[in-house]
């Protein structure tokens, strides 16, 4: 796949996503074209088209445009099914997923299709492996401890103590290093136990 | 999943995002938009250090900033600093501005490179993920330098999490098709295909992609991928539909996967294994199978999912070409598709059958479905579908139902969509031409064309259906009676006027014993159009005119009146008052034999590649083109149009706008860069002006000199023999006083056949150097002739004297290479450069080459140096393109024992693909890329030109990487010149 536009029915572009080097000019021209293009197609025509010499597969999700280009002797069918794992991935993370919540958390939206699509080609099928990835990045972003918060959970008497001993084999090394790996450390912990993180 | 923490507290955003939201008027959304990025300016050079939460917030307004279409100039170094936070969600924006925003700012670079050294060296696997992402999204050269090294060692190394090695995978892959030359092969190739046998699917899935981009460049290395690919398929195919838990996909398993293997399979040519073979046939009969089961769910995402596997598995098939039975099956698997309800269906069944078209296994099943394609044409509303079946038709067509599928497409494009009105005016031109039986149809057809769609029909139609008027005389009356009767129409389109004016100038004499049609009816038909005409047709007509002259004496003075008036004579446009001029005057003082000469019959046009096919290709051709290609297409055209040196009888006036005109204009300037299509015509009447005796003189004389160009170029040198004297200058008869070894021919020169064999694929450099003498070589070659510069550098700083270069030719050679130059000034001074010219004629194909035998007196030495001069059979070739099923048609039409040479040979350098592809161009002959299954060997095609025949030669070059050999084929429709080429072409590599 070459690149990936989001647009609304007003050709607001709200995604996108290249996975060629093209200049910035570039870019602006190739999505004012194809959202012209797309845009001017009515609803019971075909979902492909051929555009300059690559193919463009799109489909209509209520106000937005997906719209992916690939080269081609990529396959159109699997293509606008990528577009729909991407959506349903899109729903299940925001509970069903509106034209908003992608203006608002467009840095989630790219995030989800990173962990979906990388390179232009698609990485993880799985929508539960793709989730969890998310799911963990989100949870380390509410465990933001910092150095006092780390002791605050060593005398803390729930915390787990593979915790603590995983702190001192590791307390030669560098701060940095170190609050990486008890930020996954605790966190996988807890998935394990299925604790609830409380503090 | 509940939404953890939409917006992740970033208040600020969200508040900033519904501003710009709120705003009524681009104006003020630009206002907001100001403000914010001072506010952020601002707080970015303040005082006071910004804690990592506001840093991350501002890098992520200038993000949405940006992604609104904005400029952003400032901001990268924040950005960067959050690369190296510890903090999971300020490292990650950092990351994704860093990819959406990255641009070649040195500094940064190595500071953005030295962050994700970092974290790929955490082995935190969260990190790991998001630098990987970051590299697989920018996939810069700085990046590929960087860590192409470090990835395929995380990719196989056994304690990598499962969701780093799927990052990595397919990050290798971008910096691959980025910089391959970064991405070293290694032990580590091995390993990443064996990940085919991952327990993981994801990373089975991720790896299959690189494997299959991996294996497209270096097949030989990935070769073991096919059996496991096989395997696996076969186990994804067969499983049930539960088994794959969460890979399976609306009841499909593993779509994707599937998808992606199928692609990975059509890397390769099919199985030499019959076991592997085998399964993988049962998988594609299983894959068919489940094409006429019932649905298992009315979802759309159900029947695209298994349809995109079956699409590729069709695919795969087609690719493989070798099994009828399972090609029949597809073919009409494709022909229910025809008639579905889904038009993505139909529109995919056109698209696959027309490759399905082209194999020669269900050619003729396809064609059992052109009623239904005849009908898309007629009733798709959706254009991209007409034109899906508009290019089925094409590729359908054959000798049988050319008829019927040429006026269905004249039909169609009656009402044709603009946007594609050009390519189907090709397509049916094509056509026509192709299976014509009877050339009356053909004439029609195209007549047809011009009324139907005269503003499509592009220059090569209308030269080419003149090219074939003129080359086949049976259907010359014909056209003539057809053209006049089509300009009958009160408007006609300006092709037919041009077509009309051509063809009666030049066979008008042919319907003019019909008095409806004779002389005068003619000349004052095609002159009522004459004013509605733009410049170039007029001055078509003008010739057309000065035609008449000689066909139709009576109505000469008419013409002469039409000639002499003040609207020709006091013309405007430069162009056509010098042709009034010109032909008024021609028409005046010559005699009437003169005027038939000059005015003769056009001779045949040489049989070429139809100029309209290269056309249609060009139009189907990638949008970006590089100067290179550029150069090959404009090449190309010129071979097509037909501006290559034809052998043109000096004495005949070519119609001024034929393609003819350009190489007459090229034999009289020699040469020079090619003047413009326009400059080129003007020369020629220039030439045709002030060189008219020039022209007579030429005429006279070709009886007995016959190679046109030299008698152009006024050389009128005598060709040169062995037998021959040295030729005779004042010095030569001092040589033979001084010198009792001068007509000795010394033995070749130490290294000659090696500077020889250089030349062989390339036209200019240097062919000989010792202390005293450098040799220099300039040449280029059309059809069967060529010109050879020859430049003689005195190194020293004493004159040469009694200087005598000889060009020496066996009684054989000579009969079929015709050289002719002129003597070189028999003083060269020191340090100074003389030039001969070699014009060269091939009349029959050659296995020897010409001895250069140069004679001189050095200081008190006589010097004697002979070297072989590098005229060898290949310079007279012309490339040609073909398709994949054309080349092996074509291929397997030669295979008489004695059309093939085959050599086997180790390599003398080292096997680059590119250079190997630089050579067989040089080489002459075109590099046909994606026909051979294998995309490791080389496939060429081209014509070898003689003066008395063609030779069409088909080439493929099997590299064998591990034993450092390469096999070589030529397959030719002459064993001599198989023979030849392949002792020439061995020696390059």
């Amino acid at each position: 796949m070459q690149f990936m536009l989001l647009f609304s029915r007003q050709g607001k572009l709200r995604l996108q996503k290249w996975y060629v080097p093209l200049s910035d000019k570039e870019k602006k021209k190739i999505t004012r074209e194809l959202v012209q293009t797309v845009l001017a197609r009515k609803p019971k025509m075909c979902s492909f088209l051929e555009w300059r010499d690559l193919k463009i597969v799109y489909k209509r999700y209520a106000s937005l445009y997906f719209c992916c280009a690939i080269e081609d002797q990529d396959n159109e069918l699997i293509t606008l099914e990528i577009i729909h794992r991407y959506v349903e991935l899109l729903d299940k993370y925001f509970g069903s997923v509106c034209e908003l919540d992608i203006i608002f958390n467009f840095e989630k939206a790219y995030f989800i299709l990173d962990e979906f699509l990388l390179g232009g080609e698609v990485q993880e099928t799985s929508k539960k492996n793709v989730l969890k990835a998310i799911e963990q990045a989100d949870l380390l972003q509410e465990v933001n401890f910092s150095f006092t918060r780390i002791s605050q959970i060593l005398f803390n008497p729930c915390i787990i103590t593979g915790a603590y001993l995983f702190l001192q084999r590791s307390s030669a090394e560098q701060f940095g290093y170190f609050t990486v790996n008890i930020d996954v450390y605790v966190q996988w912990k807890f998935q394990q136990s299925g604790q609830k993180i409380c503090w | 999943m509940p939404a953890v923490s939409k917006g992740d507290g970033m208040r600020g955003l969200a508040v900033f995002i519904s501003d710009i939201r709120n705003c009524k008027s681009k104006e003020a959304e630009i206002k907001r938009i100001n403000k914010e990025l001072a506010n952020i300016r601002s707080k970015f050079k303040g005082d006071k250090a910004l804690d990592g939460y506001s840093k991350k917030k501002y890098v992520c307004k200038l993000l949405f900033i940006f992604l609104l279409g904005h400029d952003i100039d400032f901001g990268h170094m924040e950005a960067v600093n959050l690369l190296s936070s510890n903090r999971y969600t300020e490292k990650q924006i950092g990351y994704l501005f860093i990819s959406v925003l990255v641009n070649s700012n040195s500094e940064l670079i190595r500071l953005i490179n030295n962050a994700i050294k970092n974290d790929l060296a955490s082995r935190n696997p969260t990190f790991m993920g998001l630098a990987l992402h970051c590299i697989a999204n920018v996939g810069s050269r700085e990046m590929a330098e960087a860590f192409a090294g470090e990835i395929p060692k995380i990719l196989v190394a056994g304690d990598t999490m499962d969701s780093v090695k799927q990052s990595a995978a397919l990050c290798l892959l971008r910096l691959y098709r980025t910089s391959p030359d970064f991405v070293p092969m290694g032990d580590w190739t091995s390993r990443v295909v064996h990940l085919l046998n991952d327990q993981h699917l994801g990373v089975v899935t991720a790896a299959t992609s690189l494997i299959t981009t991996l294996a497209q460049k270096n097949p030989e290395e990935f070769k073991t991928s096919v059996s496991l690919a096989v395997s696996r398929l076969s186990r994804i195919v067969t499983s049930a539909s539960t088994d794959l838990q969460d890979y399976t996909y609306y009841f499909v398993p593993a779509p994707w996967l599937s998808v992606k293997l199928l692609r990975l399979l059509q890397c390769y040519p099919p199985p030499e294994d019959a076991a592997v073979r085998g399964r993988l046939t049962e998988c594609l009969e299983t894959i068919l199978n489940k094409a006429q089961e019932p649905p298992k769910s009315k979802k759309v995402q159900h029947s695209n999912a298994k349809n995109a596997v079956l699409f590729e598995a069709i695919s795969l098939i087609i690719h493989h070409d070798s099994e009828p039975n399972l090609l029949v099956r597809a073919c009409n698997q494709l022909g229910q598709f025809l008639q579905h309800r889904e038009t993505n269906l139909r529109y995919l069944a056109l698209e696959s059958m027309c490759t399905l078209a082209s194999s020669e296994f269900s050619h003729e099943a396809v064609k059992t479905h052109i009623e239904t394609v005849i009908n898309a044409l007629k009733t798709e509303r959706d254009v991209s579908v007409r034109q899906r079946a508009v290019d089925l038709l094409y590729a359908m067509c054959d000798r049988s139902n050319a008829q019927q599928i040429v006026a269905e497409m004249l039909n169609y494009l009656e009402t044709a969509d603009y946007s594609i009105r050009e390519e189907i005016v090709l397509k049916v031109a094509i056509l026509a031409e192709k299976y014509a039986v009877d050339y009356t149809w053909y004439v029609d057809t195209i007549l047809n064309l011009i009324r139907i769609a005269g503003d499509y029909v592009s220059e090569e139609v209308w030269y080419r259906v003149i090219q074939i008027v003129i080359n086949r005389d049976d259907v010359q009356g014909y056209a003539a009676k057809t053209v006049f009767e089509a300009l009958q129409a009160p408007a006609c389109h300006e092709n037919l006027v041009k077509v009309g004016g051509y063809i009666l100038g030049e066979f008008g004499n042919l319907i003019a014993g019909d008095p409806r049609s004779s002389p005068l009816i003619q000349f004052n038909l095609l002159h009522s159009k004459f004013h509605l005409c733009s410049v170039p047709t007029r001055a078509l007509l003008l010739s057309t005119y000065i035609k008449f002259v000689n066909l139709f004496p009576e109505i000469k003075t008419t013409i002469q009146d039409v000639l002499r008036s003040d609207s020709q004579l006091k013309n405007a446009d430069v162009e056509l008052q010098q042709r009034a001029v010109e032909y008024l005057r021609l028409s005046t003082i010559a005699s009437t034999d003169i005027l038939a000469t000059v005015l003769e019959e056009m001779p045949p046009f040489p049989e070429r590649e139809s100029s309209i096919l290269a056309k249609l290709k060009k139009k189907k051709g990638p949008g970006t083109v590089t100067d290179l290609e550029e150069i090959k297409k404009e090449r190309n055209s010129d071979v097509n149009g037909g501006t290559e040196s034809t052998p043109v009888n000096a004495s005949t006036v070519a119609l001024p706008d034929s393609p003819l005109q350009g190489s007459l204009a090229e034999l009289v300037t020699g040469p020079r860069p090619r003047p413009s299509r326009l400059n080129s015509s003007r020369l020629a009447i220039h030439n045709l002006q002030t060189g008219v005796p020039c022209l007579f003189k030429g005429f006279f004389t070709s009886e007995s000199t016959p190679s046109p160009s030299a008698d152009l170029l006024g050389l009128g040198a005598a060709p040169l023999t062995s037998s021959a004297p040295p030729p005779s200058s004042t010095g030569s008869l001092l040589v033979d006083v001084f010198s009792d070894s001068a007509s000795v021919v010394a033995p070749l020169a130490p290294g000659s056949e090696d500077n020889f064999a250089r030349f062989v694929c390339k036209n200019n450099g240097v062919l000989f150097e010792n202390q005293l003498l450098q040799i220099g070589l300039k040449s280029e070659f059309r059809q069967n002739l060529g010109r050879m510069f020859i430049f003689y550098g005195n190194k020293t700083s004493t004159q040469f004297l009694n200087f005598t270069p000889t060009l020496i030719c066996s009684d054989e050679l000579q009969s079929s290479l015709n050289l002719q130059t002129k003597p070189v000034d028999p003083t060269v001074d020191g340090g100074a450069q003389v030039q001969q010219v070699v014009n060269i004629e091939c009349i029959s194909d050659f296995m020897e080459a010409p001895i250069l035998n140069i004679q001189f007196r050095y200081g008190g030495t006589f010097q004697n140096i002979s070297v072989k001069l590098p005229i060898t059979l290949n310079k007279f070739f012309q490339p040609t393109e073909m398709a994949s099923q054309d080349f092996f048609q074509r291929w397997k039409q030669l295979s008489n024992p004695q059309q093939e040479m085959q050599n086997i040979f180790k390599a003398k350098h080292p096997m680059d693909t590119e250079i190997t592809k630089a050579k067989i161009i040089g080489f002459g002959s075109a590099l046909l890329e994606e026909v051979d299954p294998n995309p490791a060997n080389f496939v060429g095609a081209g014509i070898i030109h003689t003066k008395t025949t063609q030779i069409g030669c088909l080439l493929r070059l099997e590299p064998n990487l591990q034993a450092q050999m390469y096999r070589l084929t030529l397959r030719t429709s002459k064993e001599t010149v198989s023979q030849r080429l392949c002792e020439l072409l061995s020696e390059q590599f």
